[in-house]
């Protein structure tokens, strides 16, 4: 493949990710951010919310699986954070599904968070896969010569 | 002779999450801002030359004695941290007598009417909702000038010059639609 049949590949499948609402605008303004000088400013933030996440839907299984009493205050706060990075590099759906699993937090509803967990879990595995795929198609087209085009904000 | 527009403003950003100090960082960059980035309101207050014990009995004897090895020209921090929050390090930069005229910037996750208020009454300059946009940090630049012009007309060395100052209307629509 050509290296512009390529960036109109990247150009598709980014814009897909927004029409199905995998990712929003946000994620537009992080590859606005991005120049010759910060060439890997996107990959670099979203590597941090990849093992950010990580780490608080562990965190999340572990303080959700506690037959003592579920720390509901404990279980926000994480949510709050995963909640609060994924809006940072849009991700919306993962976002969404952080405000659902807040309500039930509040209303301390343990069956409904357990819930609300696998949810957020299927939604930043698709989130991450599709992200993946995307910088693959970057690497391939800078592999070849070429530079990843600018999306308009605007369509 | 004219505001020194060649050198950088210093901005100091505060938050705990690292994807959000990455970014408010490139943000700020990118409109030619220094910065430091710090992960706690505590490591901010070291920074600007506090140190907490000292903070209840603080006048400007105790400040030269922390000496400043950088100036900041501004603060920029989130407001839900753990310890001591964006709030409580406003308040203390406010009761300073040497750090008060520091512009200081709030940024929030969450949209709270009555939080908003708080901030902007205790002194906070701008309210930005997260995640933070270029057009937030574009509003930055007029505080900064205007912070520049005053500390140089209180100098005393320096003639008044009535012409300088910037006619500028401050932006009073903080609350982010």
């Amino acid at each position: 493949m050509e290296v512009g049949q390529m960036q109109r590949q990247w150009v598709d499948y980014t814009k897909s990710l927004v029409f199905e609402g995998f990712l929003d605008g946000q994620f537009l303004q992080l590859q606005q951010l991005q120049d010759e000088n910060n060439p890997d400013f996107v990959v670099e933030v979203v590597s941090l919310f990849f093992e950010d996440s990580e780490r608080l839907l562990n965190d999340l299984t572990f303080a959700l699986d506690q037959n003592g009493g579920v720390d509901f205050k404990k279980v926000d706060a994480h949510v709050h954070q995963l909640k609060g990075s994924s809006s940072s590099i849009g991700a919306q759906r993962v976002k969404n599904c952080c405000v659902a699993f807040r309500n039930f937090c509040e209303e301390q509803n343990t069956d409904a968070c357990l819930r609300c967990l696998q949810q957020v879990k299927q939604e930043y595995c698709l989130a991450k896969n599709k992200l993946e795929t995307l910088f693959r198609l970057e690497q391939q087209i800078m592999a070849a010569g070429g530079s990843i085009p600018m999306i308009e904000l605007s369509f | 002779m004219a505001i020194a527009a060649d050198s950088q403003f210093h901005v100091l950003a505060v938050d705990d999450s690292r994807i959000d100090r990455m970014l408010i960082e490139r943000l700020l960059k990118t409109s030619s801002f220094h910065v430091t980035a710090v992960d706690s309101a505590t490591k901010a207050l070291k920074i600007l030359g506090l140190v907490e014990d000292d903070l209840r009995n603080f006048d400007t004897s105790v400040a030269s004695k922390f000496h400043q090895d950088v100036e900041v020209n501004m603060i920029i921090t989130d407001y839900c941290m753990p310890g001591m929050t964006g709030y409580d390090l406003l308040r203390k930069i406010k009761e300073s007598k040497s750090l008060k005229d520091i512009p200081v910037v709030i940024m929030s996750s969450e949209n709270v009417p009555s939080r908003i208020n708080r901030c902007l009454e205790e002194g906070a300059e701008e309210f930005f909702l997260k995640p933070v946009q270029q057009s937030d940090v574009n509003k930055l630049k007029p505080h900064l000038l205007k912070s520049r012009v005053k500390e140089e007309q209180e100098q005393p060395i320096n003639n008044k010059r009535k012409g300088m100052e910037e006619s500028y209307s401050p932006n009073k629509n903080r609350q982010k639609m």
